[in-house]
């Protein structure tokens, strides 16, 4: 990672090296926040100024933080970030901090911004470590705004709250998928996706953990 | 350098260092937002009274919202007697701070419920109740929107009813905060089923006993006491019995109905 350009760490995240698709990390949020396209947005702007900031200010003291408490240090950068950025919602963007309620505050405990932390911005240089975290919030914002606009245009019909297909219930023709509206859609949505990712970038494909021998005895007639 | 900051009297300082500092940025934030918070806070709350009494133009602006409101006043109900108290009763100066919700928990201020009457599923309720009254500039009374909350399938929803002037017909209804099943009792939000509520009548002959219910396969013209009756939420039956619940207990003997009774006689 060493040798890493700005633009690969900013860039790579977004499809060849996805927290998301690829790293399986940062699920929790995707699921509960992708209902609506509108939410999902600020909550994906939220996590990329707290990876970013956070991995710059890791990285800026990185030389001072002793081995034993780095995780803690790590926490208590982000956890801080969180907070203001908590507080910033509540007082510039009400309607929408209630809506993500709690979800906000669990930003602390998204693996991304620990992954980055601890795996980047504390063996690099607090320039390439912000861009790092931008990189990573974008590629985690890519994968959350496409399972948010499937999830808003077939759950309630509308794309960031502008009607596109009028359900049923406002007197339209669309009848809404439930399903949808509900976490457990984003597990499909994001499973779907990382399989058309694979498909077309067959690298990431994980190796099987194990392999079916051919059958060589035969044992019965 | 490496090997020096391995220390314990590193480790302690470096720990004290950052926590003073990120602390202070923290606290700064806090303090520095909070007006701005409080007014979104109050604002929402504003909102909300506004929506359900029916008197919400599309894409207000904040100031409008201010003038709409400063319309209402706000008085503090004595639930059991039905009547106005003094802010100063629940120890506050101004009405608009007074959160009946946190009352609810405090225990001179608030009743348990007996559990064969707490058809709301709220456990507590508070002594004094926060009430909405519009006159207009004869003193007649025009709305009066009150709060209520109770329990649905998964969660408390909290909102307004508002009843126009003979205190006895719905004007509106919302609720401001539920989590109910989006889609299903989460239809509680849909503007078509809300404005159902409007014109319906709460109280039969007896003016203790609100009468209103949420039934199956809609309300038409030819549904009996139809006055009474709202299309129930389909797909949640649970929900809709809450609301049906809700609404009867706060505007029932134990809620609201001594006050509307007298506010019709304008005793108060």
């Amino acid at each position: 990672m060493a040798g890493a350009s700005a633009k690969q760490v900013l860039f790579e995240p977004i499809f060849s090296n996805n927290p998301i698709a690829l790293q399986i990390l940062g699920i929790c949020s995707a699921l509960a926040v992708t209902s609506s396209l509108s939410v999902t947005i600020v909550m994906c702007i939220s996590v990329t100024a707290v990876t970013a900031f956070s991995s710059m200010a890791v990285s800026l003291i990185r030389a001072q933080i002793p081995g034993s408490i780095r995780i803690i240090v790590q926490m208590t950068i982000i956890a801080s970030l969180v907070i203001v950025v908590d507080q910033l919602l509540k007082a510039f963007a009400y309607e929408i901090s209630k809506q993500l309620s709690v979800f906000v505050g669990l930003i602390i405990t998204n693996c991304i911004v620990m992954g980055r932390a601890e795996g980047f911005a504390m063996q690099n240089g607090p320039w390439l470590s912000f861009l790092d975290g931008v990189g990573n919030g974008l590629g985690y914002s890519v994968l959350l705004l496409f399972v948010g606009f499937w999830r808003e245009l077939f759950g309630s019909g509308s794309l960031f709250g502008f009607t596109i297909l009028t359900p049923v219930n406002e007197g339209g023709w669309y009848v809404t998928n439930g399903l949808l509206l509900l976490p457990p859609s984003a597990f499909f949505i994001i499973g779907l996706t990382i399989w058309a990712l694979r498909t077309w970038k067959p690298d990431q494909v994980e190796e099987a953990d194990y392999k079916l021998s051919r059958h060589k005895v035969k044992e019965a007639f | 350098m490496a090997k020096g900051k391995e220390t314990v009297s590193r480790t302690v300082i470096v720990a004290l260092v950052l926590s003073v500092f990120f602390s202070v940025i923290v606290s700064t934030a806090a303090v520095l937002l909070k007006p701005y918070q409080v007014k979104n806070q109050n604002l929402n709350i504003k909102t909300n009274i506004l929506a359900a009494a029916d008197m919400l133009p599309n894409g207000a602006s904040a100031q409008q919202i201010e003038d709409l409101f400063s319309r209402f006043e706000v008085k503090l109900v004595k639930l059991d007697s039905g009547e106005y108290v003094q802010p100063d009763y629940v120890g506050v100066q101004d009405p608009m701070k007074y959160d009946m919700y946190k009352a609810a928990s405090n225990p001179k201020l608030s009743k348990d419920i007996p559990q064969d009457q707490d058809m709301a599923g709220i456990g507590r309720r508070p002594d004094v109740a926060k009430v909405y009254v519009l006159r207009d500039d004869s003193g007649a009374l025009q709305k009066v929107v009150l709060p209520i909350h109770g329990y649905g399938l998964w969660s408390t929803l909290y909102g307004f009813v508002s009843l126009k002037g003979d205190a006895n017909t719905i004007e509106g209804l919302g609720f401001y905060q539920q989590g109910e099943t989006p889609g299903l009792g989460g239809e509680v939000d849909n503007p078509r089923w809300k404005a159902q509520w409007q014109g319906k009548v709460v109280y039969g002959n007896d003016m203790t006993q609100p009468e209103i219910r949420l039934v199956k396969g809609g309300v038409s013209e030819n549904t009996k006491n139809k006055e009474h009756k709202v299309d129930a939420l389909s797909g949640a039956t649970l929900t809709s019995r809450g609301v049906q619940n809700l609404v009867n207990y706060w505007l029932g003997e134990r809620g609201f109905a001594e006050y509307l009774k007298h506010l019709r006689n304008g005793e108060v």
